[in-house]
């Protein structure tokens, strides 16, 4: 049996056939029920946050800069010590290796945290850290916590590497927190 | 032969030339302040504020982005044409600056004892001028892209060519229908014969076929295609930058303004406003000015609506719908008025 072309053709009907009146109506109308949407869009409003003055709220389990930790008046132990012992547990779990602790003995006259030993020197370096959070699991004191602080910007690398100092440093609050939620 | 209209008073010499800077100043005060307008409510149809960090609400924009592009080198490709390079944005801007001279502002006034008509001059021929300009101004386009030697610029500037030659058909033809009613060419006594009832009422058909056509000459959206960014990097322009660049884009703001002026003159009763309200003289300009800005946010507001057409819609809506329209529109006025 030959091959019959004509039979392999399908019949693709695009629109259906208007005049010339019926489609210039057709183009006007649909104009203004285009400029209608658009019109809807200004009545809505804009949606843009304007980023250094407004800030989206973060929410509660946001991971951001590190915070280091001392006791508070209502812990056991003596308010004002440092909760790191200076293990280095947050060090060896850190995937990205930007956390650099060296450990000191705590000594009678000089007792900086509850433990045996206290981090003598606590560095994140900032530019390396990817913000898992692996720090904050394997702290066993919770001594390490992700805090809210994002805006973290600097104009050079070393400025980036915080010490243990800026770690326990009341952070300034500049990041709105999400209540809602959660 | 009488170049100018019979304006049918004395008017001292120097009233022409104060009136030519006065328009051209007060223009070019506001043609910024409109490129700021139209990126602001750009923004809102898109869920944004556009630009609101340099000044006051933004303001002061323009004037950043003057300093921006005068202080870019001055170059050009190694295949441009070099003279022609730098005459044709010229071109440009002196033919859009030429349509505002024809302008009415407002009617004659009577200024400090010396009667003065708010406009640049009224001329007997007032459409026609207009339409020769349009005319010229688009050799700026078409010199532009053909001296850049660049395949862009040169593909963009025959789009331009073809899209121009076909909508000032239909526009003009759309603007005969008013001529027609109002038995006049100067653009003055076209605005006096609205006193009645405006045009866009007897003459709505022309009026959208004008606008349309009118969206067409001014290379505005949906009819962009000289300046199709995503297909010819920058139509027409796509070579030119810092000072010629600004050059084409206030051209095209500047012929932006004369269009609506010649819309709100021709269709929209001028400095005539509705419901027998007679205004004082001085609010003439400022009736005028506030009609254009209607038309102005149309343009923003089509242009934030509309997607580009494709090359052959344009050519086919221009040439088998717009202008069977047009002619249609002007026999069927032409029979009302003469029976």
């Amino acid at each position: 049996m030959p091959y019959d072309p004509g039979s392999d053709v399908i019949e693709v009907v695009r629109h259906p056939q208007r005049s010339a009146a019926a489609s210039t109506y057709r183009i006007f109308g649909e104009t203004l029920r285009g400029m209608k949407t658009t019109l809807a869009r200004v009545v809505e409003g804009p949606l843009t946050i304007q980023y250094p003055e407004e800030k989206t709220p973060v929410y509660p389990r946001f991971r951001g800069r590190h915070k280091l930790h001392k006791f508070e008046s209502d812990d056991p132990a003596p308010p004002g010590l440092e909760t790191c012992v200076g293990c280095s547990l947050c060090a060896a779990a850190c995937p990205a290796d930007c956390i650099r602790v060296v450990a000191a003995e705590n000594s009678p006259e000089n007792r900086v945290s509850a433990g045996e030993r206290y981090a003598a020197v606590y560095e994140i370096n900032l530019s390396r850290c990817i913000f898992c959070g692996y720090c904050e699991i394997a702290c066993p004191f919770d001594a390490i916590t992700m805090g809210h602080d994002y805006e973290m910007s600097d104009y050079t690398r070393s400025d980036l590497i915080f010490t243990k100092e800026m770690l326990l440093a009341e952070p300034l609050e500049r990041t709105p927190l999400r209540t809602e939620g959660e | 032969m009488t170049l100018f209209a019979d304006v049918n008073y004395f008017e001292p010499w120097w009233i022409q030339i104060v009136r030519a800077i006065l328009i051209f100043s007060v223009i070019f005060g506001v043609l910024p302040m409109l490129t700021v307008y139209e990126r602001k409510l750009l923004g809102r149809f898109q869920h944004r504020y556009g630009p609101n960090r340099v000044g006051p609400y933004g303001l002061l924009q323009p004037m950043a982005e003057i300093v921006k592009f005068a202080r870019k080198e001055s170059f050009r490709p190694t295949t441009s044409v070099g003279f022609l390079f730098f005459l044709a944005p010229a071109v440009s801007i002196m033919t859009a600056v030429g349509g505002l001279a024809l302008i009415p502002w407002g009617g004659v006034q009577d200024i400090l004892g010396t009667n003065v008509g708010l406009y640049g001059m009224d001329v007997s021929v007032g459409p026609l001028y207009v339409f020769a300009l349009g005319g010229i101004s688009f050799y700026g386009i078409l010199l532009g892209g053909w001296a850049s030697g660049s395949k862009y610029s040169f593909l963009g500037s025959m789009r331009a060519a073809a899209q121009l030659i076909s909508y000032e058909v239909s526009q003009g033809l759309a603007l005969v229908g008013v001529l027609i009613t109002s038995q006049t060419l100067s653009l003055v006594g076209i605005v006096n014969a609205q006193r009645g009832m405006w045009y866009f009422i007897p003459q709505l058909c022309g009026f959208l076929i004008f606008m349309v056509a009118s969206f067409a000459e001014t290379n505005r959206a949906p009819f962009d295609l000289v300046e199709a960014d995503a297909e010819l990097v920058g139509g027409y322009f796509t070579e030119y930058g810092g000072t010629g660049f600004v050059a084409y884009l206030f051209a095209e703001y500047v012929n932006m303004i004369v269009v609506s002026a010649m819309a709100t003159t021709l269709f929209l009763g001028g400095w005539l406003l509705p419901f027998g309200i007679h205004q004082p003289g001085w609010v003439d300009p400022f009736v005028v000015l506030a009609k254009m800005m209607l038309f102005m946010t149309l343009f923003i507001w089509i242009r934030a609506t509309l997607p580009r057409l494709r090359y052959d819609q344009l050519m086919s809506f221009g040439w088998k719908i717009l202008l069977p329209l047009a002619t249609l529109n002007l026999l069927v006025t032409a029979i009302i008025v003469v029976a």
